[in-house]
């Protein structure tokens, strides 16, 4: 059943929770710095996130540069391309995506939806920010070490990635591989956080059931990153061992440029296992945090309860699932044994049918909605269309035999960056817009906000949409330049033109962005603890910015879903989760 | 104003079907048997084309419809068994309408036909190399421990399918048209792919492990070989070319070539010969 309260209920006693005194505060650095407020912790995880993401911004500027305007920036070489488009990868899928949404997001909205006071941890929690600032740190590192950061590719595939003539085989894959190893240490620190949190530290009345779908989102992805973090863990460890040792888990015997190497009798292709056994669940783990926030944005900005709740927690929890079975279709093309092909393709056209009803249940959501367009929802609806257009041309390339010519094309590069990069970014966006009047108490800017978006959506759009053409033309991706390619006529430059045009001025407007999000610091529209008029526990704080500890004396007592938006016979247009049924005849 | 949302939305539909059908970008003439595979292309484009189009303007309809007005409020309903079963069957029907024929022409990119002929492309960073079983219709033994500046390839002096392999070093591979051919592929140092657009097919080659494909070219001429699979700094540049011709001029061709005995300097040779006699 769907859990929506009617009819007399009896009366839920306070729950009694009291707040703890022991680990409040008591100065300005253990409030600030070393915080255990998960609050704090998540903007810091939040800043650390955007900042590091500033860089593979610039980055991917320099590499559509040199694809758009080759020669124009001479100290773009081979070599800094390939660090350049590594370092971009990295950074985007691991230490923003992955960092912000679960260690921003998570940290911030787990114990406030749920009513707690804060992680069960909370001093592993700020353990888990140190280790990741650290990771960051090291990966920054990379950028000055001798050779550079590695340019292996972010799939770090070796052999190429120890070997000379790979620019930062010196000390940039060395760096990379211990950034990666701190990054998973900090993150299953939080990680455990928030699972057990979720079990463990909802209020009273908060049933599973109850939960917004974005701390579902959160959770599943979570408990999925646990699970495939320790492959790429491993793999790490591996190639480190490769490379410092001279082991060969990954490395048979090579020749290269007419010498004879000291490895033998390893595996390339295990590495290719390892990697993508975490690297498919990562699509995935970025991917429903992303799920379940939209779900909350669209609902509360639709003003109607989110169409088929418990069919898009079954949803999640099944993709979830699934995206552990798929994980070789990333390697169709790979030289694996083919027979794997017909079982990969078959789970991964599965893993559609669960997405496409979440596609379907947002759209049936806006259906007889009430919809206002804010900031929150316009992005909401850039994510749906940006989203499904990634999805879609993912039944292209995970159907084994349309995989073959497409594979190793841009055609993948625009499928990926739709899918997992402007899609989730489009729900970071709404997120922080949505979001923003609880952290500070003030409104973002709604003119730059429409701004921001409208340039955002369209813009990326023009960019990765043609991108699928120049794939399907046949234009490999990781190519420094095409040069001469008799089959690549001379339209395709300009269109590559285009496309970099079209990425500055994207890139430029998330400057406007970043402006809204100081201006409106000092100058914002003071907001209100609830201007959405939402239902869910974190609008219902007895303070705006929330205190440390989050409720004051007593915990809320939840008696309903979170998505009673527009219910018949009610006085306004939402019932906050924590309004007691008002007595009447059923 | 906010009917401009709505408009947006549609207008992205048009715009991507416009673009889809006006652009000039487009797969490269075929040059083999493997038509099927533009064919599922072509399967998943109309089925996943729809669903796109039929997606975003269904958003285009209620962003237009139900935006908020003085006095608009939404509906209340959590949900919808039969509609949400309808449209998982329904979906379930699409998949497997895309799957079924990707998987049948799977299981013929995996079976060899059995006259197929054998080819070895070989990679290093940066340039393909190519052997041909000789008179003997097979290829001799190979082993990255055998490489050196004589024997770039690492066949195994020892093995006598070895001698009569034609081996063709920087020069075009050459096919017959026609003819279905097993291309068996290896690499000596890193991940390579070999990759020709006009074929449609490609594999990855894996140093320490020999990987291949099959197929039949159907239409001469000379086309462009790059390597698909980032191989450091040099990869935008291993270029190689292979060329289809009919039977006659690729008999031609193939009398040219040398083969690895005749490559072989003949002291060099028979000095490896004794140290395999001392073995």
């Amino acid at each position: 059943m769907v859990d929506v309260t009617h009819g007399v209920a009896a009366p839920v006693p306070a729950a009694e929770v009291g707040d703890v005194e022991l680990y409040h505060p008591r100065s300005w650095v253990t409030k600030y710095v070393f915080s255990q407020d998960a609050k704090v912790i998540a903007i810091q995880y939040s800043l650390t996130a955007l900042s590091i993401g500033l860089v593979a911004l610039v980055l991917s500027w320099l590499m559509r540069m040199q694809l758009g305007f080759p020669g124009l920036l001479s100290f773009i070489d081979a070599d800094r391309y390939y660090q350049f488009i590594t370092m971009h990868g990295m950074i985007m899928v691991i230490y923003l995506l992955t960092a912000l949404f679960l260690g921003g997001f998570g940290n911030y909205l787990i114990p406030l939806m749920l009513g707690a006071r804060d992680m069960v941890f909370p001093y592993v929690n700020m353990l888990s920010y140190w280790v990741y600032l650290l990771a960051v740190l090291v990966l920054v590192a990379g950028f000055f070490v001798p050779g550079g950061p590695t340019g292996a590719g972010w799939t770090l595939y070796p052999p190429q990635a120890i070997l000379d003539h790979t620019p930062g085989h010196q000390w940039g894959i060395i760096v990379m591989l211990v950034s990666l190893m701190l990054f998973i240490i900090g993150f299953t620190m939080g990680g455990l956080n928030y699972v057990v949190t979720v079990l463990q530290g909802r209020t009273r009345g908060m049933t599973l059931m109850r939960m917004p779908l974005t701390v579902w989102g959160i959770f599943t992805a979570t408990v999925m990153a646990l699970l495939a973090f320790p492959a790429l863990f491993a793999g790490s460890i591996m190639m480190l061992l490769d490379r410092l040792l001279g082991t060969s888990f990954f490395m048979p015997s090579i020749v290269s440029m007419g010498e004879q190497l000291k490895y033998g009798g390893g595996s390339p292709i295990l590495f290719q296992h390892l990697f993508w056994f975490f690297g498919h669940p990562e699509v995935y783990i970025v991917a429903l945090p992303a799920f379940g926030i939209v779900s909350d944005l669209i609902s509360t900005h639709a003003r109607k309860n989110i169409f088929g709740y418990r069919m898009m927690v079954w949803a999640i929890v099944a993709i979830g699932a699934l995206s552990f079975v798929v994980w070789a279709h990333h390697m169709y093309v790979s030289g694996m044994n083919p027979a794997f092909g017909f079982f990969f393709a078959t789970t991964t056209l599965i893993i559609a049918i669960p997405t496409a009803i979440k596609v379907y249940n947002w759209v049936l959501t806006l259906w007889r909605g009430d919809i206002h367009f804010t900031v929150p929802m316009l992005f909401a609806l850039g994510f749906i269309v940006t989203f499904v257009n990634g999805g879609l041309t993912g039944l292209f390339l995970g159907n084994v035999v349309v995989d073959v010519p497409l594979s190793d094309t841009m055609f993948v590069v625009a499928h990926f960056h739709m899918v997992m990069g402007i899609a989730p970014i489009m729900v970071i966006f709404g997120a922080i817009y949505h979001w923003y009047p609880k952290l500070t108490g003030r409104m973002l800017d709604d003119a730059l906000g429409k701004l921001h978006f409208w340039v955002t959506f369209v813009g990326a759009y023009a960019i990765f949409f043609p991108m699928h053409y120049v794939g399907l033309l046949g234009v490999p991706r990781r190519y420094y330049e095409m040069g001469q390619t008799a089959f690549v006529p001379s339209s395709e430059h300009t269109l590559n033109e285009f496309i970099t045009v079209a990425a500055l001025i994207v890139g430029a407007a998330q400057l406007v962005f970043l402006f809204n999000l100081f201006w409106s610091l000092r100058h914002g529209r003071p907001s209100g603890g609830n201007p959405w008029r939402a239902t869910t526990l974190e609008w219902q704080t007895p303070t705006t910015p929330p205190p440390h500890g989050n409720w004051g004396k007593e915990l809320p007592v939840v008696y309903r879903w979170a998505y009673d938006y527009s219910v018949p016979g009610a006085a306004e247009d939402f019932l906050p989760q924590n309004q007691p049924p008002t007595p009447q005849t059923p | 104003m906010t009917v401009r949302v709505a408009i947006v939305l549609a207008l992205v539909v048009i715009g991507s079907v416009a673009f889809h059908l006006l652009s000039p970008w487009w797969w490269t003439p075929i040059a083999s048997n493997w038509g099927y595979i533009d064919n599922t292309i072509t399967i998943t484009f109309w089925i996943t084309g729809v669903v796109f189009a039929a997606v975003v303007l269904f958003m285009a309809y209620c962003a237009y419809r139900f935006r908020h007005r003085e006095g608009s409020s939404a509906a209340y309903e959590p949900e919808n068994k039969r509609l949400e079963s309808w449209l998982a069957v329904g979906t379930a029907i699409g998949v497997a309408a895309m799957l079924a024929p990707g998987l049948v022409v799977w299981s013929q990119f995996v079976n060899v036909p059995g006259d197929a002929t054998e080819v070895e492309v070989v990679g290093q960073q940066w340039q393909w190399s190519y052997r041909l079983p000789g008179k003997d219709g097979r290829l001799g033994a190979t082993n990255v421990k055998y490489v050196t500046a004589e024997n770039p390839l690492g066949l195994d002096p020892k093995d006598p399918h070895g001698q009569d392999d034609v081996i063709i070093l920087g020069d075009n591979l050459h096919f017959e048209l026609g003819k279905p051919v097993k291309i068996l592929l290896r690499s000596l140092d890193v991940l390579h792919d070999f990759y020709v657009p006009e074929f449609r097919a490609k594999m990855d080659m894996i140093p320490g492990s020999v990987t291949y494909y099959w197929l039949t070219p159907t239409r001469t001429g000379s086309f462009e070989v790059l390597c698909a699979e980032l191989c450091s700094t040099g990869h935008p540049y291993m270029r190689g070319g292979v060329v289809v011709e009919a039977k006659a001029d690729y008999q031609a061709w193939l009398q040219q070539q040398k083969t690895f005995a005749e490559l072989s300097p003949p002291t060099k040779a028979s000095a490896l010969k004794k140290e395999g006699v001392t073995r």
